[in-house]
């Protein structure tokens, strides 16, 4: 398993270079660049800028200049946030985004296996329908409506919570974004725990365990979940790297300091070391998480060997 | 039963008291100082003085700074470090006294402070975005190019408490300038020791009221009041917190739920809500910045001056501020906007009072003679960069010229490339703003020089304009350069590079319990001067 492990990481190697390089290429393809806005700035000042981030040279040399850099762990400053480095936005930005979008993803986990298992075993009842329905309006309402609407009840009318905020990371500023987080989570995670449980209960080492005498309870717990699960642990590697790397929306309507926003308002700004801190960032956690998975299946599903 | 409750509150009767006493001591002391709470809008690129350029870090940024002068409460220049100045004859020398003051870790500030200030800001390795608004002062063009030292640039310290400044003109905005952040001086002693990390927690040093606690990227900046800065007794408000959220709809319920005290802009489309639930913390007023479509005079058939008219004309401005906008904002006839300091009255298009109507008429017939009919309309793009507001405008504008046979397409794109293709001259119609940086007619009609560049996107160049700025421009007496501006701008309304929409106005939300937020022109509201009741 570790000669397995080692090799999938050194497969990630020229994965990585390939992704950086189309990103980095295609971000400077892109129309405009950072230093465009309203106030045209005068010639000579934006010589001046573009000399100080070293944008006044060849793209070819920035490229090769940029390799060596993040080969010492520098990824560069970035051009909107003047005061920081892309390195600082992206070590005080992810614990943030890895806080709520964990707690998003558990949450997601427990409430979605558990009505998905249930509404499997009761199939075509009425808890199965009511299961299922709220999980399509979960997938449908998108968080760009679910949040302002949480935010309006429970902080305006109610005000049980703070309407944005982080608050120093208390946790009533963290239920709202959450709960947004997790809602669809919740619904996708349910629906292949249902759609894969009705499918291993009807095979046959179900059938053998039952003829064998076992209580249902175990044969359900331990027999059907474990093979039931699969499809759904190969949803939550992806999905967890999306999460916890943040939301756009649920960070600029909720004020949350985490890392979701670089990866559009990096692009809209231009900020290419912002872009390409992130894009080598998400890639590396996908590249993990997708390992991880790999290996989990090993543990749940004997026909899969690591090796 | 009764007896030993009594009993009970008797013995705690003292805690009573200090409870009391707690009670009111601290609600009195609330209401000498306390924290105020705004929203920003808009995370700073950075605290640095000297590498900022927006509205919205100019609000945290003045509140660690002063400059040479300051703002008032209705910010209005007065003295800042400078507690007098003489000007010489020809205007084009200034003498600043400067007061005894400290940074904010106990420095003693000299004359010195300046110096190094105006000289770092300037050199090409700060590479700071608005360095040209100081090239009124002698040398500081030569310097920013870098084609002469530092050391040549006209500001000395004469000393200690002594600042000269010459400059190329005579500015009479200049005092006003003074106020700008471009202007505010920075520590050596700290920038020298630490570098690129000065403006973290716990290295900045200030001079201004508030000094920095805490920033948290993309949340907040908080602040607390400065002990050390001159007037620091007459500052009521003891911490600040800025929140940095952009999303106006999410600002606008923290500022419901109590969470925000001032929100510096809301969205438009809230308006008639804002009017009904909170007519009194709906703040809405005339602010010095335009709207406006520039044309590209470079390219045909816009060349002609009965193209651009009859586009001009056409528009019926009073509907779009009135149906479209719906804030108050001010129909358009001129490019600067009233009631700009040093201007007494700007120059309007003479057709301003025709009917419109008529108007839609007369730009009929002038399109006729240049060419365009039923037959072969006039067709051309009409670019804005991308907001629910600029679409609605275009969208409006476009069927407005529709009525007079014109085909207008709309294409939007992404603010970067918007302005990179204006500044290549790639556009034929767009849609552009201007915000001015100081008070004065001048810092709107520049746009307008040939001498100007990119900022100048329709290329306008006629020479009585320029020669009549470039007159003004060395001209010391008020009211001969507010004239001189004026003929220039009855020439730039003559030819219309330009087509003013609407002036615009700033709007925020300030809760009824804050007191010394004074709506003024240019948006400015320094901190030093709230209190909370």
């Amino acid at each position: 398993m570790l000669a397995y492990t080692l090799r999938r990481i050194g497969s990630a190697i020229p994965t990585l270079l390939f992704i950086i390089t189309i990103a980095f290429f295609m971000m400077r393809l892109a129309p405009g660049g950072p230093f465009d806005r309203e106030r045209q700035l005068p010639p000579e000042i934006e010589a001046n800028i573009l000399r100080a981030y070293n944008l006044d040279k060849p793209v070819y040399e920035q490229y090769f200049d940029y390799l060596i850099n993040i080969m010492h762990g520098d990824f560069g400053p970035s051009y909107k946030y003047l005061d920081f480095t892309v390195t600082d936005l992206i070590t005080t930005g992810f614990p943030v985004s890895l806080r709520l979008g964990m707690s998003a993803i558990l949450l997601a986990i427990f409430v979605g296996v558990f009505a998905g298992t249930i509404a499997a075993l009761k199939q075509n009842s009425v808890f199965d329908y009511m299961v299922m329905g709220t999980a399509m309006t979960g997938i449908a309402i998108p968080n760009f409506v679910m949040a302002p609407l949480l935010a309006l009840i429970f902080g305006v009318y109610l005000s049980w919570l703070p309407v944005a905020g982080w608050g120093g990371g208390a946790i009533a500023y963290q239920v709202m974004p959450i709960i947004t987080l997790a809602l669809p989570q919740i619904a996708y995670v349910a629906r292949l725990t249902r759609g894969s449980m009705v499918e291993t209960m009807n095979s046959n080492f179900i059938r053998t365990a039952r003829a064998k005498g076992l209580n249902e309870r175990i044969v359900v717990i331990r027999h059907a979940l474990k093979g039931g699960l699969l499809p759904v642990i190969s949803y939550l590697g992806p999905a967890t790297a999306e999460i916890i790397t943040g939301s756009v929306v649920i960070e600029a309507i909720f004020d949350i300091p985490g890392i979701g926003r670089y990866f559009v308002n990096g692009a809209l700004n231009r900020d290419y070391p912002v872009v390409m801190g992130v894009v080598i960032f998400f890639a590396l956690l996908i590249i993990t998480l997708n390992l991880v998975v790999d290996l989990i299946y090993g543990f749940l599903d004997p026909r899969v060997k690591v090796e | 039963m009764q007896k030993t409750l009594r009993c009970k509150l008797f013995q705690f009767r003292p805690l009573l008291f200090s409870a009391l006493f707690f009670t009111l001591f601290f609600s009195q002391s609330a209401l000498a100082g306390g924290d105020l709470r705004i929203a920003s809008m808009g995370e700073p690129a950075s605290l640095d003085p000297h590498k900022v350029s927006g509205t919205w870090e100019s609000a945290v940024v003045g509140e660690m700074f002063v400059g040479l002068t300051a703002e008032n409460i209705k910010a209005e220049p007065i003295p800042g470090v400078a507690e007098s100045w003489t000007i010489s004859e020809d205007g084009k020398t200034y003498t600043f006294k400067l007061r005894k003051s400290n940074w904010s870790d106990g420095t003693p500030f000299t004359a010195n402070d300046f110096v190094y200030s105006m000289r770092r800001i300037l050199l090409p390795e700060t590479a700071a975005e608005y360095a040209s608004l100081l090239y009124i002062i002698k040398g500081a063009e030569a310097v920013n190019t870098g084609k002469a030292k530092p050391e040549t640039l006209a500001v000395k310290a004469l000393d200690d408490l002594t600042l000269e400044i010459q400059l190329t003109g005579p500015a009479p905005y200049f005092l006003e300038l003074l106020t700008h952040y471009t202007a505010y001086p920075v520590p050596r002693h700290v920038l020298e020791k630490y570098g690129k990390l000065w403006t973290k927690p716990g290295n900045m040093v200030v001079n201004g009221p508030y000094t920095l606690v805490d920033w948290v990227p993309n949340t907040n900046i908080k602040l607390t009041k400065n002990q050390e800065f001159w007037d620091a007794a007459d500052v009521s408000i003891d911490n600040l917190t800025f929140y940095t959220q952009e999303d106006r709809t999410a600002v606008q319920k923290r500022f419901r739920a109590g969470e925000i005290d001032i929100a510096l802009d809301f969205s438009s489309d809230q308006i008639n809500w804002l009017r009904k639930n909170l007519p009194k913390e709906t703040r809405i007023a005339p602010y010095m910045g335009v709207y406006y479509y520039p044309i590209n005079t470079t390219k045909k058939p816009f060349t002609d001056l009965r193209v651009r008219k009859a586009l001009a004309m056409a528009i019926n401005r009073e509907a779009i501020v009135d149906k479209v906008l719906k804030t108050g904002e001010i129909a358009a006839y001129s490019f600067v906007p009233p009631g700009m300091a040093n201007y007494d009255k700007g120059a309007e298009v003479d057709w301003k009072d025709i009917p419109y109507p008529e108007r839609i008429k007369q730009a009929k017939a002038l399109l006729k003679e240049a060419g365009f009919g039923p037959d072969h309309p006039l067709e051309f793009t009409l670019r804005y960069n991308t907001s629910e507001n600029h679409k609605r405008i275009a969208v409006a504008v476009a069927s407005m010229w529709k009525q007079i046979g014109v085909k207008a397409e709309l294409f939007n794109s992404e603010v970067k490339v918007h302005y990179a293709d204006l500044k290549q001259g790639d556009f034929q119609v767009a849609r552009a703003a201007w915000v001015a940086d100081y008070n004065d007619a001048q810092n709107f009609l520049y746009l307008l020089e040939t001498r100007t560049g990119a900022n100048n996107y329709g290329r306008y160049s006629n020479a009585n304009f320029d020669k009549l700025m470039l007159e003004a421009e060395g001209t010391a007496d008020l009211k001969k350069r507010s004239e001189l501006m004026r003929q220039a701008e009855a020439q730039a309304m003559a030819d219309l590079p330009i087509i003013p929409i609407y002036h615009y106005v700033s709007k925020s939300l300030v809760s009824q319990k804050v007191k010394g937020f004074i709506d003024n022109p240019k948006n400015v509201h320094r901190c030093r001067y709230i209190t909370l009741q």
